[in-house]
């Protein structure tokens, strides 16, 4: 077992809420929003017109930019509206709504993709088409990975660690489909031309473990690697550590340390792409949480309104103080629940305490816990003293372009010093001066 | 529809440990404990009233203060109660009610409050109370009555019975003339919270297992003093000699309870490395050489004032930096 990086905590996994629990099928929406960006990368262009009937699986909305990912209808039906959205990160984004017609009516042009005779370009392109983004929650188009690792790294990683607390969908992927996992990390080696892939998870996924042996290839060229359960274990950074003893340079991608990381799910979505012809149009989602009357493990079109999933899973216990989208240690804190299933979505999770710890006088203690549990050995509250303190040269050079904003340090806080909040501000601040 | 009247936005994490500052401190004052038995079971209540009046002080000083110059009240980190306790252990247990009030007013007050409150003073309050006291009062904290003989629970004694402290006798080049067991347990002249080594140490088995404090400054300074006293016993046992020095005086009061106090101490895991063997080598140096045969506090409090360069010479390397580089990083241009 391999127990990888410096630093990281162990907050309370509360992963039991799910973790026994198969994947279930949300029914599909009586309407789906669609946002033009659920990916990092420039938005899409829609390509539909209000009233045009749609398939499910067709093209709606076209990426203009290259580092961008096309749009696809997740129900058959009517555009009832392309207008601005709420949208999780709490701006308004241009959106596509579908009026769904019940007859999941398929695109007529998606078929399984032969690939026996494409290059690796023209696999890439199929990915590109079908709107693959990283499933894991940045949402990072994955042909855009695939073709900044071609011929420059060594070593596939596929993300099974999951390790922000609550959240189980790769869990049940890795032990429902375990197959469609394998077999996309197969497509994945044969588009780079590598015969090294490493499937990370972590040790409280136990269970999936001998089935997924089951399944490697008998030539070695995929291994599964039990890691240590220690947060952030699926940090793209800390997570090649852990698998190849290797640290990404500070400021470079992944590919410059010879690996590039997919997420378990989306392997599974390039094999299913591969096998189907279907782009990009569902994903599960995890919905859990101490205030989630019935916690489940959904499949769900995308663009399905959050609040559909909460009603799905017996609504909330009493009304929640916090709505989150992705996990407690790094997703986004909901305002709405009006606000769509995106591309990068693995959970929704409520919470109902009196009153999450908020000090109005946080005093630093300097007990140190933020700097020995930083897993990028960075000296959080310095950053954040310098940065409060609006000594921006200072607090530059303790590094904060470097955090990877993971919250181990305001987890660890004793004091309850909001950290990683305030060494989010002190960077957009250092990268706007640095723009000028 | 869904009642979201009570939700609230704000940017991640989204959970906090369970650890607060006050648990913390409620900690150091559980580990302090068995040292408070043993010093009751030495010298008497006595103890125990010069320990609950010295924590008493603190916080009221630091309640007094916070009241008095308009600041938010802080006295239930139960830091003041720490500091409290930690200079009644290191005064011997005659030292009257009002002396132990005064020390307690220069930690909370001068040390602590004046320069910005938990956090934010320089050097350890109890400490800085301590050197103050003996530097104003030698005559009073300095004496050591004899273990087991009855003291008066609240008026000054008068006609103490004095005792030498092993470390006295050591200072005369020779070994004590107590087992180095007992010597460890405590049946032996000192201040109220330094005798006991066995309780001292149990102490900081519980800190170190509720990950209170790490092991680094402990061993670091508590294993130099060892390997030099070893390698420069004064007589020819090395090994008793060795274990004498570890066990007499202020050393694991010091080691385990004073130089891990996070506001003075670095933040930096190598620093504390650092941190540890320079309080260890001081320690040494003024027990050899010093006119006073303790040394611990006044090497803690010398090297309470190097941490800021000990941080900065022992700053992490961050992940996927050049091995060489240690500094530099992001610029702010202008």
């Amino acid at each position: 077992m391999s127990h990888g990086f410096k630093g990281g905590a162990h907050p309370d996994e509360m992963k039991h809420l799910t973790s026994q629990k198969p994947i279930e099928k949300l029914p599909a929406p009586e309407l789906v929003i669609l946002p033009m960006s659920m990916h990092i990368g420039a938005p899409c262009q829609p390509l539909v017109a209000v009233g045009d009937h749609v398939y499910l699986g067709q093209k709606i909305a076209e990426a203009q930019a290259p580092v961008s990912a096309p749009v696809h209808a997740t129900i058959s039906g009517t555009v009832k509206a392309i207008a601005p959205m709420e949208h999780a990160l709490g701006t308004k984004v241009m959106s596509v709504v579908i009026e769904n017609d019940y007859q999941d009516e398929l695109d007529p042009s998606i078929a399984p993709i032969d690939y026996s005779a494409m290059t690796a370009e023209e696999m890439i392109a199929c990915i590109k088409e079908a709107g693959i983004v990283g499933h894991g929650g940045a949402a990072f188009p994955t042909h855009i990975k695939l073709s900044s690792a071609l011929g420059k790294v060594d070593t596939v990683i596929i993300n099974g660690a999951e390790c922000e607390p609550f959240l189980t969908s790769d869990h049940r992927i890795l032990l429902e489909h375990p197959e469609e996992v394998v077999e996309g990390v197969k497509i994945i080696l044969r588009i780079l031309n590598l015969k090294n892939a490493v499937i990370g998870i972590e040790m409280n996924k136990e269970n999936t473990f001998e089935r997924i042996n089951s399944l490697l290839p008998v030539d070695g060229s995929i291994k599964l690697v039990p890691m240590a359960v220690k947060y952030p274990q699926g940090a793209e950074k800390q997570l090649i550590k852990t698998i190849t003893g290797r640290e990404v340079p500070s400021g470079k991608l992944p590919a410059d340390a010879g690996c590039a990381v997919f997420n378990t799910d989306t392997a599974a979505s390039i094999y299913r792409l591969f096998t189907t012809g279907m782009p990009m149009h569902r994903r599960i989602v995890t919905v859990s949480g101490p205030d989630m009357a019935v916690p489940k493990n959904l499949e769900v079109r995308i663009g399905t309104p959050v609040k559909d999933l909460i009603a799905f899973c017996g609504g909330f216990i009493e009304p929640p103080t916090k709505l989150l989208m992705g996990g407690p240690m790094m997703g986004t804190s909901l305002y709405s629940d009006e606000v769509p299933i995106i591309k990068g979505t693995n959970g929704i999770l409520a919470f109902a305490e009196a009153e999450p710890i908020h000090i109005s006088d946080p005093r630093c203690i300097r007990c140190g816990r933020c700097v020995a549990d930083c897993p990028m050995q960075l000296v959080p509250t310095y950053i954040y003293r310098a940065a409060m303190a609006g000594r921006m040269e200072e607090c530059a050079s303790f590094n904060p372009l470097d955090c990877i904003e993971c919250g181990v340090c305001s987890f660890v806080c004793p004091a309850k010093v909001p950290l990683t909040q305030g060494i989010r501000v002190a960077k957009q601040k250092i990268i706007a001066a640095n723009r000028k | 529809m869904n009642d979201l009247s009570k939700l609230k936005v704000s940017s991640s994490p989204h959970i906090r440990s369970e650890d607060t500052t006050s648990r913390i401190m409620l900690d150091v004052i559980i580990a302090l404990m068995p040292a408070l038995a043993i010093g009751i079971f030495v010298y008497g209540l006595r103890a125990l009233t010069v320990t609950a009046v010295s924590a008493i002080g603190c916080v009221f000083f630091e309640w007094a203060y916070n009241h008095f110059s308009h600041k938010s009240q802080s006295i239930s980190d139960l830091s003041a109660v720490v500091t409290g306790i930690l200079l009644a252990y290191c005064l011997p247990v005659s030292t009257p009610l009002w002396t132990v009030l005064l020390g307690d007013l220069f930690a909370i007050i001068i040390v602590k409050q004046l320069f910005g409150g938990i956090g934010k003073n320089f050097v350890n309050p109890a400490l800085a109370a301590r050197a103050f006291l003996l530097a104003s009062f030698a005559g009073i904290v300095s004496v050591y009555p004899k273990i087991r003989t009855a003291l008066p629970l609240f008026t000054t004694p008068v006609d103490i019975v004095t005792t030498a402290t092993p470390l006295s006798q050591m200072k005369e080049g020779i070994l004590p003339d107590i087992s180095v067991f007992n010597n460890a347990l405590g049946m032996v002249g000192g201040s109220i919270g330094e005798i006991s080594s066995f309780a001292l140490i149990a102490g900081g088995i519980y800190l170190i297992y509720r990950k209170v404090i790490s092991a680094r400054i402990p061993l670091a300074f508590i294993g130099t003093v060892a390997v030099v006293t070893f390698i420069f016993p004064q007589g020819n046992n090395n090994l008793q000699w060795m274990l004498s020095q570890l066990v007499s005086g202020g050393l694991m009061l010091g080691a385990i309870f004073m130089a891990t106090d996070y506001t003075t101490s670095p933040i930096t895991i190598n620093g504390q490395i650092v941190y540890g063997i320079g309080c260890g080598l001081i320690t040494i140096l003024i027990r050899y050489f010093g006119t006073y045969p303790e040394g611990v506090s006044y090497a803690i409090l010398v090297m309470n004032l190097f941490i800021g360069l000990i941080e900065k010479v022992t700053m992490p390397r961050k992940f996927g930096a050049p091995k060489k580089e240690r500094k530099g990083g992001a610029k702010v241009e202008k």
